[in-house]
């Protein structure tokens, strides 16, 4: 029993000693960074060795496979089906064409007209463009993650204890790591915001609030080991403007501050988020609304108004889909925020989903769930464009001028452009109605000529 | 049908089945924006479920799934004895046959016609109109004078349309 004292003593010393180690290199190279904005580049040299290692594990999975014969589940970006694009009135020319001898011109309907609708319809069960942009985004290769792998019977040995290596390390050392980051620029940022609050307006607070802001997103970009690149950031949106980009998580909203300072505009919320919102908004105006007040368009679109007149504010920061995508394409844009006639400034973001992906699903995951996954992922890598500034035209309306925008952003992202893509719920029956006139046209007037003669 | 495309069609099936209970139910196909602008969605989502029945599983899903494969070449001659493949060109014909005539007597009557017509077109034709060219095409097609569209009539008025090929659906792997 004596034996085991000395050693209890010395046990605790390493972990005292280890756990000091720990901080101080926290601090060295990830907060002190953080607080000036400059880096260090560890993050890059860890993106491109895990790109290597992310190569062998893909390799050795397709050697596995070929060994055993079996066919590899890969994923397609590009559908399942072969789709023609040929258009409604092409497609009825062609059956009737194929079906009778009669004139082509002629408008009028035939039973064969059916057959274009039904498949159309069984084409959409099978695969569509826009229920498939609500799950994650498939990966070519491997990543380690086992939640991305869906061929788990052809990993050899070394793979998985490679695999293992890797939960280690993101569960054991990234995770702690990580959490006590973000806990540290979240706590930064309520008290940081709230001593800036108790000063007088004026300047002072001003340089004070937009460092103490950029500090703090600075440190939680760290905390999700997110490696972003900026490009064209002479861009940046300008007091007074309107900043729109696409949405892919709430992460997205840290990624765009931690290089701007923006005011936010949203819904208050109760717990963390509530008294984040409530600090914030005492060192520098934000649009925060009540959930009641959400409801009311009007008074949205005056307390914006408002705040974009004020060329002292900040530029506001929208994401006008209303809500989170899978990172493949641009689904339409709602039109509130193209109303209010400020200069909008368009940005378009795109992660790379290899090392992470940072979509959320919001049926599928909560925000703690979504939070955890992904601080465990390796890392959250994405590209952030800043698009010279648009207005609207005098000939255009609010829905031509959001289309303008998301094709712009859709564009510069690599991101597909959906047209009239809409969100989870029932779709608006005047798209119907579209179809149905057109289909009209087909079948009648055949009649008016059939009266006069 | 390959091993990967059943894979494919079943990581669909998952999907779009939000309960995560197996099987389908007819609001999962609703929530398909492009079905549910489709004028004719809900009588094609209703060939999904077999009589009386409120859920479809996965094998109910790829039987009438199984209508739009494209007929091969080498399967035209096999055994005629065998039990018709589903995708063949009567069985497509059939599918077709069953969006038009709801109450299932195998006739396609007027009042079903002008049914269908009148999803197709929405509002955008009157009534009187929609009525005579439901009045014509029957005229056209009903042989045996009763008024109604019977399935061999039905397959004799499409017997030059390419049916084969515009009742598929190519898989692109």
């Amino acid at each position: 029993m004596f034996l085991l004292l000395p050693f209890d003593s010395l046990v605790v010393n390493l972990l005292g000693i280890s756990i000091t180690v720990l901080f101080t290199l926290l601090l060295v190279f990830i907060i002190v960074p953080a607080i000036f904005g400059v880096s260090f580049g560890i993050r890059k040299v860890y993106m491109k060795t895990l790109l290597k290692i992310f190569q062998w594990a893909t390799l050795r999975i397709e050697r596995g496979a070929k060994e055993k014969n079996h066919p590899l589940y890969k994923p397609y970006v590009n559908g399942i089906i072969a789709k023609e694009p040929t258009s409604l009135e092409e497609e009825i020319k062609e059956l009737r064409r194929s079906g009778s001898g009669k004139a082509l011109d002629a408008p009028e309907f035939e039973l064969s007209d059916i057959f274009y609708f039904c498949r159309k319809g069984v084409e959409t069960i099978m695969d569509d463009e826009v229920t498939k942009r609500f799950s994650a985004e498939e990966l070519e290769s491997w990543n380690l993650l086992s939640r991305t792998n869906y061929n788990f019977q052809y990993i050899s040995l070394r793979l998985t204890v490679l695999w293992g290596l890797g939960v280690l390390i993101r569960y054991c050392f990234l995770l702690p790591l990580r959490i006590a980051l973000a806990f540290t620029g979240i706590s930064l940022l309520v008290t940081g915001t709230t001593v800036v609050g108790y000063l007088p307006n004026g300047r002072c607070k001003e340089f004070l609030s937009k460092h103490v802001h950029l500090m703090c997103y600075r440190i939680c970009v760290r905390a999700l080991t997110a490696i972003i690149t900026y490009h064209d950031r002479e861009n940046r949106p300008r007091n007074g403007g309107i900043c729109v980009a696409n949405h892919t998580s709430p992460i997205d909203v840290i990624i765009l501050a931690s290089d701007g300072y923006y005011a936010m505009v949203g819904q208050i919320h109760g717990g963390l988020m509530g008294v984040i919102q409530r600090a914030m908004v005492k060192a520098c105006p934000h649009v925060w609304f009540e959930r009641s007040e959400v409801r009311d368009r009007h008074l949205v679109a005056r307390r914006l108004t408002e705040h974009v007149q004020d060329k002292s504010k900040l530029p506001i920061l929208i994401f006008p889909e209303g809500t989170c995508i899978n990172n493949t394409s641009v689904m339409m844009f709602k039109k509130g925020s193209f109303e209010i006639g400020a200069t909008v400034y368009p940005v378009a973001i795109k992660y790379d989903p290899q090392f992470g992906d940072a979509f959320w699903n919001s049926s599928k995951y909560g925000m703690v769930t979504y939070l955890l996954r992904m601080m465990t992922s390796w890392a959250i890598v994405c590209s952030v464009w800043y698009l010279p500034p648009m207005t609207r035209q005098p000939e255009e309306d609010a829905v031509q001028f959001a289309n303008r925008v998301k094709s712009a952003i859709a564009r510069q992202g690599g991101l597909v452009d959906l047209d009239g893509g809409l969100k989870r719920e029932k779709v608006k029956d005047t798209f119907k109605e579209e179809q149905q006139k057109l289909y009209s046209k087909m079948i009648v007037g055949n009649h008016e000529d059939r009266s006069r003669s | 049908v390959s091993h990967s495309q059943i894979t494919r069609l079943y990581s669909r099936f998952t999907s779009l089945d939000k309960g995560e209970n197996g099987t389908l139910s007819r609001e999962d196909f609703q929530r398909i924006p492009e079905l549910a602008i489709n004028p004719l969605g809900d009588r094609i989502i209703n060939a999904f479920f077999p009589e009386g029945e409120d859920q479809v599983n996965f094998r109910g899903f790829m039987r009438t799934l199984a209508h739009f494969r494209p007929i091969e070449d080498n399967e035209k001659n096999k055994d005629q004895n065998g039990p018709e493949p589903l995708n063949s060109r009567s069985n497509k014909l059939h599918f077709a046959f069953r969006l038009y005539d709801l109450d299932k007597d195998d006739k396609i009557s007027r009042d079903e016609l002008l049914q269908v017509l009148r999803m197709m077109v929405g509002v955008n034709i009157s009534d009187e109109q929609l009525g005579s060219i439901a009045d014509r095409t029957i005229q056209e097609a009903d042989q045996d004078g009763d008024s109604a569209i019977s399935f061999a009539e039905f397959v004799k008025v499409l017997e030059k349309v390419d049916v084969e090929q515009k009742m598929s659906i190519r898989f692109l792997h």
